[in-house]
């Protein structure tokens, strides 16, 4: 594409203002924000509202109510009216931890869990679609008007398939989706635009049902994330659960029924939340038969319980900081989200840690939506002029497996998003004309410690010999952290892809563990990678001489053929073990037992290529 | 590193600024549309702002906002012909891929 000069200030194309909202959606509550007047509006209901509960409750004539009505059913119709359902998105039934005092009905399916109501039967996808309509409603309502867009923001570490899990749930609610952007990140944007502070920020954000920590740059208007590092599965909901089990512990309670779980778990909450302002308070529940707890809890006794909760917040923030390269004093502020972090215990343990008070200007509840809401505005295009970027990283390394079980990193941890880059690979047999592409998530140099992500085939390569097909291998990571994955031979053109959608992937235990792992087996790693190449190595090498023998074994004397046999067979032997020296030893020995053959083999293919030739024609 | 025009592209951005009759020179910038996340601009310079950075091609000055930097270091602007078409065409070091138009890359 060819460019011409424009005259400065002019917009390339006058465009209608497009509606786009930013879209919160949480694992407790909902927002939906738009900017109105280059001023971001948290929209309200028709009670003047700003925060939708994530509750959807689902009737037998499949009618279903989402927020505080639905909410309304939590003790009277447990198993019908699903909370926290975030916690679902994209997970399989081996992922999401048993957990006392959740009612729903597992389905009997594979890959994302799904659950049996009265209603039929639903996915967190049509459950979250449920929330995403409200919201949309709302927007319509306020707004008068069909909406462009939304940008929708996900936990730093939800993984692809919970990341295209949210995207479905938009697509089911009819929202067509700009992008999905990190919770942490919308939180800078707010922060960041409305104050033009530069340097190196920490956005702690504690929501309902999960904590993630990101490292900022912010300089010139460019927003890069460092790292990221959390716990999708450590949220407020667990500090609900530290009352409820205390209260039931302190009670004696064996398990209750469903509903009086409810009851116990919303007073828990209401406790947590008044605590925020009181250093002490009442908890009281009434009971099914008839009875009724009451306890006082205090501020100490509150900390105690969820002492080992905010310490466990605290180790993903260390990791993230030695991924950036970061000591804790080169943090210049640090950005408070999620309903979570407006517990005294949580500001305190942060300014502790950080040695300086936590920034908490904005609502801890409406700044992710708000940022949200400010960047759908830019990819409207109604910001013209004054666009600002945002870049994303991703959390490990994507790869393939390449011979002798080895991973080759194609996109490093941490790369910018979005992203793509290329590598070349070659044949390794002669005449191979398929290539198996095996795509490959994590930071060992090992395929087989690594996550698998998808595999396909380039089939039709043309038959060269080994090292002459050129095959590109692509991979695109885009805006949403989506990857896709493409294979192309450079001489013939023919080319196979893949989108990388698993049933579901990585949580932040297995991306936390698969890091570590790879530091400590960092010297392992390195010598099974060494013997690893030696052994494919030695592969090539007895190929290409038998190969060689085959073709012009004639050329050699009886004797020099056994010699070279001998070296073959010898390299054969120890190329099973798992001595690399000794392998590259005989190896050595076999190449320097085969030059002289080499050698022949060249002035014999000259020879040939030039019999009957004139010494004209060879004249170029 | 900084961003430079060829000679040709250089003539050809003179040859605008004289036919316009004023402008300090050519600014180049990255915006981010199209259908892979960001675009190229170009607009004649009437007033430079001071965070801006400047650089000198056979005698043109190439006026880039920090921002943009980021995404064009190294870039050199050509001036080409394709098919019945002329314009400036970049050839930016950093560039990762394209979307098929050619409006849009990423990096």
């Amino acid at each position: 594409m060819l460019l011409q000069i424009s005259e400065p200030g002019a917009k390339p194309s006058a465009r209608p203002r497009r509606l786009a909202v930013g879209i919160d959606l949480g694992t407790t509550h909902s927002l939906v924000a738009i900017v109105q007047d280059d001023r971001p509006i948290v929209l309200e209901d028709w009670q003047g509202r700003v925060l939708l509960p994530s509750v959807v409750h689902y009737h037998a004539d499949r009618r279903v109510e989402v927020g505080y009505e639905a909410g309304a059913w939590q003790s009277d119709d447990p198993e019908n009216t699903f909370i926290s359902i975030k916690r679902y998105m994209g997970r399989g039934r081996g992922d999401v931890p048993e957990r006392q005092g959740i009612p729903y009905r597992y389905a009997d399916t594979s890959g994302m869990v799904q659950f049996e109501t009265r209603a039929g039967r639903v996915s967190p996808v049509e459950v979250s679609a449920e929330i995403l309509k409200a919201l949309r409603e709302r927007a319509v309502r306020a707004l008068g008007s069909e909406l462009d867009g939304a940008v929708i923001t996900v936990p730093a570490y939800f993984d692809e398939a919970q990341r295209q899990a949210t995207k479905d749930a938009a697509k089911l609610a009819g929202l067509e989706v700009f992008r999905l952007l990190n919770e942490p990140t919308a939180a800078a944007v707010a922060y960041g635009l409305d104050q033009g502070a530069e340097g190196v920020y920490a956005v702690y954000d504690l929501g309902g049902g999960t904590f993630d920590i990101s490292i900022l740059k912010l300089t010139r208007g460019v927003f890069e994330v460092l790292s990221t590092n959390g716990d999708p599965a450590l949220g407020g909901d667990d500090f609900d659960h530290a009352i409820y089990d205390w209260l039931l512990q302190d009670t004696g309670i064996p398990a209750p029924a469903a509903g009086d779980a409810r009851r116990l778990l919303a007073a828990a909450r209401a406790a947590k939340e008044r605590l925020s302002e009181q250093a002490r308070t009442r908890v009281t529940v009434p009971l099914s038969n008839g009875s009724t707890v009451e306890r006082t809890l205090t501020c100490e006794t509150f900390e105690a319980l969820t002492e080992a909760l905010v310490k466990r917040t605290l180790a993903p923030v260390r990791k993230a900081l030695r991924d950036a390269d970061l000591a804790i004093g080169e943090i210049k502020g640090v950005v408070l989200v999620g309903g979570a972090t407006r517990m005294p215990c949580i500001r305190k343990a942060v300014a502790e840690f950080f040695g300086q008070a936590p920034l908490s200007d904005l609502d801890p509840d409406r700044v992710v939506a708000i940022g949200a809401a400010l960047q759908a505005n830019v990819l409207a295009g109604n910001r013209a002029g004054d666009d600002w970027l945002l870049l994303d990283v991703i959390p490990l390394s994507l790869g393939i497996e390449t011979m002798g079980g080895l991973a080759e990193k194609i996109i490093p941890r941490n790369a910018t998003l979005p992203v793509a880059r290329a590598q070349e690979f070659t044949t390794w047999k002669d005449g191979q004309t398929a290539m198996s592409i095996h795509v490959v998530q994590g930071e060992r140099e090992l395929v087989s410690e690594c996550r698998s992500l998808a595999r396909f085939e380039l089939r039709g390569i043309p038959p060269l010999v080994a090292g002459a097909a050129r095959v590109r291998v692509t991979f695109q990571v885009d805006a949403d952290g989506l990857l896709s994955v493409s294979a192309m031979e450079q001489t013939s053109g023919i080319e196979a892809k893949i989108e990388v959608k698993p049933s579901y992937g990585l949580n932040d235990g297995d991306i936390a563990r698969m890091i570590e792992d790879s530091y400590r087996h960092a010297q392992d790693d390195i010598a099974a990678r060494r013997l690893g190449e030696q052994k494919v190595e030695a592969a090539r090498l007895i190929e290409a001489t038998e190969a060689a023998l085959a073709a012009d074994g004639a050329l050699l004397s009886e004797d020099e053929r056994s010699v070279i046999r001998r070296h073959v067979e010898a390299l054969r032997e120890v190329a099973e073990g798992s001595d690399w020296e000794a392998i590259k030893r005989a190896s050595d020995a076999l190449n320097d037992a085969s030059t002289e053959f080499a050698g022949r083999r060249m002035d014999y293919s000259i020879k040939t290529a030039l019999t009957g030739q004139k010494l004209e024609e060879l004249q170029v | 590193m900084a961003v430079t025009l060829t000679e040709k592209a250089a003539r050809q951005v003179q040859k605008h600024l004289n036919a316009r009759g004023s402008g300090l020179g050519l600014r180049v910038a990255v915006k981010t549309s199209g259908c892979s996340g960001l675009a190229y601009a170009l607009e004649f310079v009437d007033q430079s702002q001071p965070e801006d950075q400047a650089f000198e091609s056979f005698g043109v000055k190439v006026v880039v906002d920090p921002k943009s930097l980021a995404y064009l270091e190294g870039t050199e602007l050509d001036y080409v012909r394709e098919g019945l078409t002329e314009g400036f065409k970049f050839n930016n070091p950093n560039v990762k891929n394209q979307c098929g138009c050619g409006e849009s890359f990423n990096v």
